[in-house]
This record gives structure tokens, sequence and C-alpha cells, in this order.
């Protein structure tokens, strides 16, 4: 007790030596809540600048260029044509096929995690097997979509009489939608693992089967968290780059149809940035500056939808 | 513990041993085989230590213009722009030459022969099919199949595709006037893959895809290549033989030219010199030692090293040119006095 009282550095009746004081003021526990506000300032810092730099480099190609040259459709770096709509749409839309793709995947995963789990070992591999998938490079993803899932498109591209490229818009949304499901999934079972017992009890106790308890009580429960992971599941396939790259196809140009090739933000950026000099550098962080904006905002709304389910359960 | 501090003592004392002069460039990836080869060699005879980093033309030479690095590697001439930029004159100086081939997937992978304006209508999406009769008309022996072609181009910038669209809008009017010349284009049909690797991935997978790769690569990768039909109206694989032959014709002081389209009869028409870029004034280098240093190593790449092309699918400066690159090399001076000594 008596050692306690006597932390208090500017504590009333507490004579230190200078020494001593600047002991005090340096002890682990005085320090620690200075290191972390600095390390959280330093975060928060650090984006500031990163937004800074980018767009005091997008600004650099509004000047030269004009803003509006961006949403043209052409990209040409020889002509100095800088027209970046294609990617833009692009960008969007394999997301948002890759999202289609992956939410009954996602739903049915999470629900037979969260709520049928049995103890044996099948599930403990399975279980386990779903974290692993996130931890795979995005680089071997595009390995294994190059080489294996191509082919399975391209006999399906010559039976639907498209011109058998095997790599485009639809290769890249699958891929994506593997490498989105264990984030979607990480995060509705969470949710669903929140959905309070004593109410699905409840239901059981009215004689309700157990799916019929997961599609009556769980899951409208939960609905506002699994849409949230949704829509951070969507930010990260926004700016997936390297798998992306390696079977979209490089056109760039909008797609005509599913199997087209074309070119997302990050797969342009990955692909020019080690070249690109002058307009064509400041239109390449342009595009960059738009992508980290679309991507902020996504993941803004998917952070306030999920507090919001977090709160209410 | 001990032992790591030991190791740091040693490793410390190592490099104070071999603190002797040490030279850095940065650029082109084309020729990184090559030159780790050399400077590797030029190490171990005479301990004097070169640092390349593969980063890209483009990057290498904005490097050398912010004198970050000794010397810039590059597969394109610097432009005007870069060169209003350098501020002082540079020098181009050849180290050895290359060649962009075209490699394809058809069934049986037949010898091929193709013109140059047959390549550009390809990439141009005007020729849509292997038996079209232009392609029939210079392959009579092959029996093509009413195949789709699918052009494949290098989607990341490169110097790889720099060098065949500077062929093509050499010897193709519609290319000049439509494409241009440039390391990325705006191209109309097909599809894009990254790197040399990117490129070949795809044609090996895609019955009916044409593409261009470098020499060196293909060779190392075994893959078909099409003989070109040169100004002289030969058709030439691409050896690393021809490709010297492209070189062998009259190249002007400068040495800063495309030799793409060569008038030799004998020459591969899509060769391209690859250079090491320096300035003429060698004060920058802040040491006269270094400039000498320089000087003796870029001699070095220029005549002994070119011994160590061949065996990495490089071809070899053609000796005609080896005088002009020595009057080239003396021209370098350092504070106003030549580095050069009789």
């Amino acid at each position: 007790m008596e050692k306690v009282k006597k932390i208090s550095v500017t504590g009333e009746g507490d004579i230190l030596s200078p020494f001593n004081y600047i002991k005090r003021i340096f002890e682990f526990r005085n320090v620690l809540p200075f290191l972390a506000n600095l390390s959280g300032a330093l975060v928060a810092l650090i984006i500031l600048g990163f937004l800074l730099t980018l767009g005091a480099k997008s600004l650099e190609f509004a000047k030269n260029a004009g803003v509006a040259n961006i949403l043209r459709t052409t990209w040409n770096p020889i002509a100095e044509e800088f027209g970046g709509l294609p990617f833009i749409a692009t960008t969007v839309l394999v997301s948002i096929i890759a999202l289609g793709i992956s939410v009954p995947f996602t739903l049915s995963v999470s629900i037979f995690i969260a709520e049928w789990k049995r103890k044996n070992m099948f599930f403990d591999v399975f279980n386990t097997a779903l974290d692993l998938l996130s931890a795979i490079p995005s680089v071997v993803y595009g390995f294994w979509a190059l080489f294996v899932l191509t082919p399975f498109i391209r006999i399906l591209q010559l039976k639907l009489g498209y011109p058998p490229y095997g790599v485009g818009v639809l290769t890249a949304a699958l891929v994506l939608a593997i490498m989105i499901i264990p984030f979607s999934v990480g995060i509705s079972r969470e949710v669903l693992k929140l959905v309070s017992s004593d109410i699905k009890e409840a239901g059981f106790s009215l004689g309700a089967t157990e799916f019929e308890v997961t599609r009556v009580v769980t899951l409208p429960l939960a609905k506002q968290g699994i849409i949230a992971g949704f829509i951070l599941a969507l930010g990260r396939a926004l700016g997936e780059t390297m798998a992306v790259t390696m079977v979209i196809g490089n056109f760039n140009a909008f797609p005509k149809n599913l199997f087209s090739p074309s070119n997302t933000i990050a797969s342009l950026i990955a692909n020019q940035f080690n070249e690109a000099w002058g307009n064509h550098q400041s239109a390449l962080i342009l595009l960059g500056f738009l992508l980290f904006l679309i991507t902020l905002i996504i993941n803004l709304l998917g952070g306030v939808i999920l507090r919001g389910a977090k709160h209410e359960l | 513990m001990k032992k790591i501090i030991t190791l740091i003592m040693i490793s410390l004392a190592g490099t104070l041993y071999a603190q002797g002069v040490e030279l850095t460039g940065a650029g082109a990836t084309f020729p990184y085989p090559l030159y780790s080869k050399m400077f590797d060699v030029y190490y171990q005879t005479t301990g004097v230590k070169v640092n390349y980093q593969a980063i890209g033309s483009g990057g290498g030479i904005q490097q050398l213009i912010a004198k970050t690095v000794d010397f810039a590697g590059s597969d394109a001439p610097m432009t005007l722009q870069e060169e209003e930029k350098a501020g002082g004159e540079v020098l181009h100086i050849p180290t050895c030459l290359g060649a962009v081939v075209i490699t394809y997937n058809l069934k049986g992978n037949p010898p091929l022969k193709m013109t140059p304006d047959v390549i550009a209508d390809i990439y141009l999406g005007v020729i849509k099919y292997w038996n079209d009769p232009r392609i029939k008309k210079l392959n009579p022996d092959v029996n093509l199949p009413k195949l789709v072609i699918t052009p494949v181009y290098r989607s990341d910038a490169s110097g790889t595709t720099f060098v065949f669209t500077d062929y093509l809008s050499k010897s193709d009017i519609k290319w000049r006037e439509k494409m241009g010349t440039g390391k990325s284009l705006n191209w109309p049909v097909g599809i894009g893959g990254k790197g040399n690797p990117g490129v070949a991935g795809v044609i090996q997978q895609l019955e009916g895809s044409i593409g261009y790769v470098e020499l060196a690569y293909a060779k190392q990768n075994n893959l078909p290549v099409a003989a070109i039909r040169n100004k002289a109206g030969k058709f030439i694989m691409p050896e690393t033989k021809s490709i010297s032959e492209a070189a062998n014709v009259k190249i002007p002081s400068h040495t800063k030219v495309s030799i793409t389209d060569s008038d030799n009869p004998n020459g591969y028409p899509i060769s391209s010199f690859t250079w090491i870029i320096v300035y003429k004034d060698l004060s920058y280098l802040k040491e006269r030692r270094k400039a000498e240093e320089l000087f003796k190593l870029l001699w070095w790449v220029t005549h002994e090293g070119q011994q160590y092309t061949e065996s990495l699918d490089y071809a070899s400066l053609p000796n005609t040119l080896t005088t002009v690159i020595e009057e080239n090399l003396k021209k370098l001076t350092f504070e106003s006095s030549t580095v050069w000594k009789k």
C-alpha cells in the first residue's frame, strides 16, 4: 500500500530528489501511455502523409493534363492519352462479380462453422484449412489460376463460341472470389457466434429444428454483421493486384463481355509503374489515389455497419 | 552472442579490406544476366566491385540524371526530353546486342516465315486467322489451320516492346501512323502478359497465339521462333551471328542508333543495341581514381568482356564497331582533362 501511494509524480507531500523524480517519469507504467498515444498518432500521421503525397502527385496531373482527362476511355501513353475510365469500371465490375460468386459459399460455410459445428476431426481440419486459405500469398493464387483455372475457362469459352483466351474478367473474378471467402467468413462466423444462445434455445423449446432456428432466429439477427463482412471483403477485392494481373489479360479497354480481357487499376499500376515518367506516372498515381478513396469509403461503410451490428446483438 | 560479435567483426574487417573503388550502375533488366557475369569476372581479375541494379531502363536513366549512380544501363536511347534534363553531354556506349523474336503456338510448331507487314497486321487485328492467304503465301509448305490468332504483348512497359514497335514503325507505314514506337502502347487486340515469362506463359498454354520475347528467353525455354524477312528480302533466323551482322553497318560516331530493320543482307531485322550511358564529363564521380576505373571497366566490357556474350545468348559487338567505341571512350574527361592516357 505504502508503495502505491508514492507512484504519483506530482502527488502532494511526495518529496523526491531530482534523480528520483526523473526516474519516476521514465518508469515503464508512466511511459507506456505516452508510447501508446505516440504509436496511435503515428498511424494517423502515416495515413495523412500517404494521402498528402498521393494527392500532391495527383494534383500534378490535374495541373499538367487536366483532371477530366482521367475520365476518358483511351489509354495510350505514347500519345499522352491517359483515360482511366475502363480501369475504374473493370475494377468495380470484377470485384462485384467476385463478391456475388462468394456470397452463397460464405453464407453456407459460416453457418456450418458457427451453428452446426460438431466436435470431430473433420470440423477442425476444415476450420484450419479455411484460415490457411487467407494465408496463401496472392501470387500463388494467380499462379494456380493461370495453370489450373484457365484451361477450364477455355473449354467453357469454346463451348459458348467465344475466343478461347482462358484469361479475362470472369477468370479474375473467380480467383478473387476464392481469395475473399476466408475474409468474409472470418467476420460473419464471429457475428453468428455472437447471437445469444438464450434466443436460440427459446426457438428450440418451441419445437423448431436446427435449420429453422438458423433461418428464422440466427440469420435475421446477424444479418447486418454479415453484410458488413461482405462489404469489407469487397474492399479487399478492389485492391487485389498480383493474382488479378496474372489472369485478367491486361487489355487496356472496357471488357466487351464476361470473357474479354481487361485491366483493373491495381494491375495497370503494377504493370506500368516501373517505366512510367512525367504525366504517365502522375496519371497512374491519380488512379491509385482514386482506388484508395474508393477502398477507404467502402471500408468505412463496412466498419460503421459492423459496429451497429455488434451494438445490436 | 560472442559468436555474433565475432561474425560482425569479421565481416566488418572484410569490407574494410576490400574497400577499393566501387562502381554502381542501374537500369535495363535485359542485359542483367550478362552484366552479372561480366562484373563478376571483372571483380575476380581486377578487384573492382561493380554493383548493377536491374530496375528498368527508364529508372536507370533517371538515377543517372540524379547522379545517384555512376552509369545507367538502357535498352532504349535517351529521349530528347531526357537529354535536356540531363543538362550535360552523355555518351551511349553499346555493350552487346540482343534481339526480339517472334514465337508462336501451333500444332507441331512448324517453322514459320514472317514479314513485317504481316506481323503488323496481326497485331492490328487485320489478319485474324492462321490460314489467312498472306500467311499461307509466305509458308506454302505448312498446313495452317483455320484458327484464331491471339496476339500476345508485354503488358508492362518494357524495352522489348520498344524494340519491337521501333522495328514495325520503320518497316510498316500503317504501323507508324496508327501505333508508333514506345514502351507501352494502346494495343487494339490481343492479351497482355507481364514480363517475358508472362508472354511465354500465355503462348505455351494457348494454341493459335503469337508473341514477341527476347531471344535469350526464347532459347533458354526452347520456344519456336519465326524467320523474319529483312530489308534485303532474305528470311533470317535470329542467331547470335545474324544479330551481330545487323550491327555490321555504317554506325554514326555517337553510337546512339537504332539498328532495327538493318540494311545488312545477313542481319536479323529486329536486333538492337543495349547501352551503358555515362556523362561525357565524369566529374560527377568526384574522384579521378573512380573515373579511371569506370573508363577501364567500359573498355574491358567492350573488348575482353565480349567473350562472355555468346554463352549467355547475347550477340557480341561487331569488330567494325570497336574503333568507334574506342574513339568515344577516349573522349571521357574528368575535370576538363581526358581520363584516357597513352
